[in-house]
């Protein structure tokens, strides 16, 4: 038996690991591009809801940009009138990243090679604006449900093998089942993309773009493929953000503020690292769970989870500048 | 560019055509974060005025024109929006964003054009005395939080001492306006209140939920907007939380918020100061003249849910506000500041609601100049997730006007001697 | 033809270096002075005034700011909105403490209180550099909306936590309150406007500016060179803050009248003064300009053409209007990265060879 006290505070660390997961899954796709291509890529957070908008579309059957459409010709089309299996629905919403990161790399960044990290940052804050428009108007902008049968709600399982701990006052520890699955995701994601990166072709292609763009290209490889795989990577991982996110709050446009939680993961783990990114969300999640619950809600009155992310990524940066997993800055003059 | 800016504007503002019409500028959100809420509340505004139009030539035979204008829920663009509206001969503004509302109380009222923020809003605008322009029936927030707490002494028998209530708010002006309201009751009915915020946009909650499963409270209640409220709603059924013990505002309780929480959503409550549903003659009347003539506003789909029937609802008022004031001053084609006087002369009774067909549709109520802020009452709505349909649950109420009553008066008091408004009433 | 040099000869080494040593570059900026106060107050409408040119006046300060630490000294922040915060909630608490003093000096000091707070969040800016520092400045960002909004003290208790801007005048006229003339709102920013553009001016080519470029381009460079980089970036937080902060007083008190922190100064504030100094140039005062004046009239524009010019319903221009504005700013990236302000020196080059240009 543990005083209730103490349980909670498991309780509270254990579900800021689950949210670190959900946080460390939007990061990933920053990583991705970042290591890459050196863009800070701000559309992260508008392709997890442009992703998941799509898969939604693509599951309801909905025609695209029925709106317009209708608005043109004065016709009165909604919905095919299908319904698409979850599984196809994802394959279909992946090549439609696919063909978003030819896109993006065709019109975009092909003619923006070699400029400032400032400039590419902004370019990705134009492509953020932009799909947020064609997002809407390709979909709507009404809220949606997105059901891929993803479990959600408490695990009783492991609250009714927890609740002897503590207590009356404790009911075993909350675990949402959501959460579970999006840490089994984001595990079998990043195993997946750290052995895509190690023993294919293509990922030692990209790891070698990653390291010296200028070298690369001497060996022959194609930046330009590189960067379209690194792009439809991202558009993968933010479909898989989009689709843990969406399940929990349905399809809408807030969706796109999630990369806001993503940029204190980032600062913490290193703009440059994978595995960074998962433990920087863990540690960003814990941070600023336990922070609510120790001081923000007893003596702070509350909501200070945004700001407290932040902050503990500052305090950390000015010990660490490069982040946790970072590639060491080596200054020369 | 700037001289081609110049050129555009110039073009529209000449374009706008000079005819005896009723404007009414419609100051809607489609995009951006809120634009799920905004959708339905425009739909439903839109499409009254329409119907008026197609059906009845108007009102008293002046055609009705709504001017909508995008605001995004961004107060700049409401700035903007009102700017671009106002010089049209615009009756009466219904922003329905608390933000703009703050906004625009000062500045309309300067112009002279009235306000009507139907349940959000400044509450102590409800003392017509010193906020002559704005107007609030015909409930407010602070009556909506008196009705959950009524709701509560219902359900325990009149005895809720001791007993515990969470309120999950939206953290911005809007979510803390019931707050004290409801540490006035609780001090009166013996209960605890705890307050948990929620910051903008909500789509993280899971602190706030499991402070909740920790502490137990007894009853939730939740001022939110947007996604927070599809996210409160699900994580309220991730831990469990008892749904009937969980009542929303007004805002809290359309379609959106609990159908992405599918079943789990069962149960759910929230606070309403108009009936629900489309089991009225005028939505047959809707039918024929409005959507199945192509003229719906947005997509059509929207014909009795609940924020359509809220924006329906607000454009009646508004609409009957234009009659009022054409019967006191004998002129069909009215401006704004007699509006403000038919606003405030306004007087809805069952026959009247009976004869446009919305019969039980919301409250019988006049307005005067001491109470812009009818009567206040509500009824509590509860959601069936296996018929997807919202029904009501109790009668519509009267909430504790003496615990609110001296609230509207020292909020009030202290907005005149701010900005030394003497008021009155003649 | 237009526009040329020869002819034009400096015979003091004062007037070799004033701000515009070239006299067509100096008679253009007169002009645009006179009309900008001559002209304009006296044909300013309501629209006018509150929809486009107080917020580009506003807009345009805040982006002088964010430039003299961007663009200038290489900073690069994401705390314009939280800053802008503390100077609407500074001129707030000043305008009501102290009803009796002027509100040009209420605006001024809120500026300086706000240099002080962005001095403080500057600190880090020693040890974190590039993408690493703007992300850390958005801690500044989130905790300053959560303190407005948390502390009741800074909006006196009001029950909901929004700020009003009480009456104010300046010369007996109205400045703040709903009763303000549109050419009074306009003149006030147009005021703090010039000062700050001569004052950013001056100091971007002085020595201050001298040390903020030379970090920009290397601070370790720089600091071989013998320039302090504690006093050349706090100095450029320092004074980046005071100018933003006094757009922050002036955006609340003057252009909104009543603002809630949460909506008004958010993220999204950040990000849009960030985007008008790329859009009109890092580096350059004139790009301030420029940046503010495109963001601010490009949706209203668009808005217009849209919605009141070809008729189309409100939600399908507003997410074209996105669309538009997103392709925009990555054809005008594309076209030129260096922002309106290079595009504005590639046209002056072209000018003065023109009709010859070999």
């Amino acid at each position: 038996m543990f005083p209730d006290q103490f349980l909670f505070g498991v309780e509270v660390l254990l579900n800021g690991l689950m949210a670190g997961v959900l946080y460390a899954l939007v990061a990933l796709g920053f990583v991705l591009i970042f290591k890459a291509s050196g863009i800070f890529n701000y559309a992260q957070g508008v392709m997890a809801l442009f992703a998941a908008l799509t898969l939604v579309g693509i599951m309801d059957g909905q025609v695209p940009f029925s709106h317009l459409i209708n608005a043109l010709f004065g016709t009165d089309v909604h919905h095919f009138g299908w319904h698409v299996p979850a599984f196809a629905a994802i394959l279909l919403a992946m090549a439609v990243m696919v063909g978003l990161a030819w896109m993006v790399q065709h019109f975009i960044f092909r003619h923006l090679v070699g400029q400032e990290p400032i400039i590419l940052f902004m370019a990705t804050i134009g492509l953020a604006y932009f799909m947020e428009g064609f997002g809407d108007m390709m979909w709507g902008s009404d809220i949606k449900k997105l059901d891929v049968g993803i479990p959600q709600g408490g695990s009783f399982w492991i609250e009714e093998a927890t609740a002897f701990l503590g207590g009356s006052n404790f009911y075993g520890f909350f675990i949402d089942q959501l959460d579970i699955v999006a840490a089994v995701v984001a595990v079998v994601l990043v195993i997946l993309l750290v052995s895509f990166a190690q023993y294919t072709k293509q990922g030692r292609a990209m790891r070698a773009v990653a390291d010296d763009h200028q070298a690369a290209l001497s060996v022959g490889i194609s930046l330009s493929f590189i960067w379209v795989l690194v792009w439809s990577l991202a558009g993968f991982v933010a479909l898989v953000a989009g689709i843990m996110w969406g399940a929990k709050s349905g399809v809408q446009f807030s969706l796109s503020l999630i990369a806001l939680k993503a940029l204190p993961v980032l600062m913490l783990g290193g703009f440059t690292s994978i595995p960074g990114a998962i433990v920087g969300g863990l540690i960003v999640g814990v941070g600023e769970k336990l922070f609510e619950f120790l001081i923000g809600a007893p003596f702070l009155g509350g909501a200070t989870e945004n700001w407290f992310a932040y902050m503990l990524a500052l305090v950390f940066l000015v010990f660490r500048p490069q982040g946790l997993f970072g590639e060491k800055i080596i200054e020369r003059v | 560019m700037k001289r081609l800016a110049t050129a555009t504007v110039a073009a529209v503002m000449a374009a706008a055509p000079v005819m005896a019409d009723l404007v009414f500028p419609s100051l809607s959100y489609r995009t951006g974060a809120y634009a799920a809420n905004g959708i339905p509340f425009a739909d439903g505004y839109a499409d009254y005025f329409t119907l008026l139009n197609e059906r009845d030539g108007g009102i008293g035979g002046v055609m009705t024109r709504l001017l909508e204008c995008e605001t995004g829920y961004n107060t700049e663009k409401g700035v903007e929006c009102y700017e671009a509206t106002k010089g049209e001969g615009s009756l009466v503004y219904q922003p329905l964003s608390t933000g703009i509302t703050y906004q625009l109380i000062p500045k309309a009222t300067a112009d002279g054009i009235p306000m009507h923020t139907m349940g959000y809003g400044r509450t102590s605008a409800a003392n017509g005395k010193v906020f002559s322009n704005v107007f609030n029936y015909p409930a407010n927030y602070w009556n909506g939080a008196s009705l959950v707490v009524n709701h509560l002494l219902d359900i325990n028998g009149g005895d809720i001492k001791g007993k515990t209530l969470a309120l999950v708010y939206h953290n911005s002006a809007y979510g803390k306006e019931p707050i004290p309201t409801l540490e006035a009751l609780a001090a009166k009915h013996g209960f605890n209140l705890s307050l948990l915020a929620v910051d903008h946009p909500g789509q993280e909650q899971k602190s706030q939920w499991l402070q909740i499963r920790r502490e137990r409270p007894d009853y939730v209640t939740m001022w939110g907007w947007g996604v927070m409220n599809q996210v409160a709603i699900q994580e309220a059924a991730n831990i469990r939380f008892p749904m009937e013990n969980f009542i929303g505002v007004w805002w809290s309780g359309s379609e959106n918020d609990v159908l992405p929480a599918g079943d789990a959503a069962d149960g759910y409550k929230h606070i309403t100061f108009h009936n629900l549903g489309d089991d009225y003659p005028i939505f047959d009347d809707v039918a024929k003249y409005v959507v199945d003539a192509g003229k719906a506003a947005g997509a059509g789909d929207q014909v009795g849910t609940v924020l359509y029937n809220r924006g329906f609802y607000a454009a009646m008022l508004a609409a009957e506000a234009v009659r009022k004031a054409q019967e006191i001053h004998g002129v069909a084609d009215i401006t704004p500041a007699m509006m403000r006087d038919g606003m405030e002369a306004l007087e809805i009774t069952e026959a009247r609601m009976t004869e446009l067909g919305m019969p039980g549709f919301g409250p019988s109520f006049a307005v005067s100049c001491e109470n812009h802020g009818g009567p206040g009452t509500g009824a509590v709505a509860q959601w069936d997730a296996s018929a997807k349909k919202w029904s009501l649950i109790s009668d519509f109420s009267s909430p504790d006007m003496s615990v609110i009553q001296p609230l509207i008066d020292a909020d009030s008091a202290a907005f005149a001697a701010e900005n030394n408004i003497t008021g009155g009433c003649n | 033809m237009l526009y040329r040099e020869s002819g034009d000869f400096s015979e003091t080494y004062k007037a070799d270096s004033q701000t515009f040593p070239i006299k067509f570059d100096r008679y253009r900026y007169y002009a645009v002075l006179a009309f900008a106060f001559l002209v304009i107050p006296f044909v300013i409408n309501d629209y006018w005034a509150n929809a486009v040119l107080v917020p580009f006046l506003i807009y345009a300060i805040a982006a002088i700011g964010l430039n003299i630490l961007v663009g200038y000294c290489g900073q690069v922040s994401l705390g314009t909105g939280g800053f802008m915060a503390v100077g609407a909630y500074a001129c707030y608490k000043l305008m009501t403490s102290f009803p009796e003093v002027s509100i040009m000096i209420h605006v001024v000091i809120s500026g300086g209180i706000t240099a002080a707070v962005v001095t403080i969040f500057g600190l880090p800016s020693l040890r974190i550099k590039g993408f690493y520092l703007a992300v850390a400045t958005l801690a500044a960002q989130f905790f300053l909306v959560w303190l407005f909004n948390r502390v009741a003290w800074f909006y006196n208790y009001s029950a909901s936590g929004q700020i009003n801007a009480p009456d104010r005048t300046v010369f007996g006229h109205l400045v703040t309150g709903p009763n303000t003339e549109a050419w009074a709102k306009y003149m006030i920013c147009l005021v703090f406007l010039t000062v700050a553009g001569i004052l950013a001016r001056n100091m971007t080519r002085g020595a201050l500016g001298r040390k903020w470029s030379a970090i920009r381009d290397m601070d370790i460079a720089a600091e071989i060179i013998g320039v302090n980089p504690l006093t050349a970036k706090l100095s450029a937080f320092a004074i980046s803050g005071f100018f933003i902060g006094i757009s922050g007083a002036l955006f609340f008190s003057v252009y909104l009248g009543a603002a809630e922190v949460g909506e008004v100064f958010g993220i999204q504030k950040s990000f849009l003064v960030l985007f008008m100094i790329i859009i009109g140039g890092l580096g350059s005062i004139f790009g301030s300009f420029a940046g503010a004046a495109f963001m601010v009239l490009l949706p209203v524009l668009l808005k217009n053409v849209l919605v009141g010019g070809l008729g189309w319903d409100t939600a399908l221009a507003a997410h074209l209007e996105f669309v538009i504005v997103g392709a925009l700013i990555i054809v005008f990236l594309i076209a030129e990265p260096h922002g309106l302000a290079q595009l504005w020196r590639v046209a002056k080059e072209k000018l003065r060879l023109w009709p010859f240009p070999h």
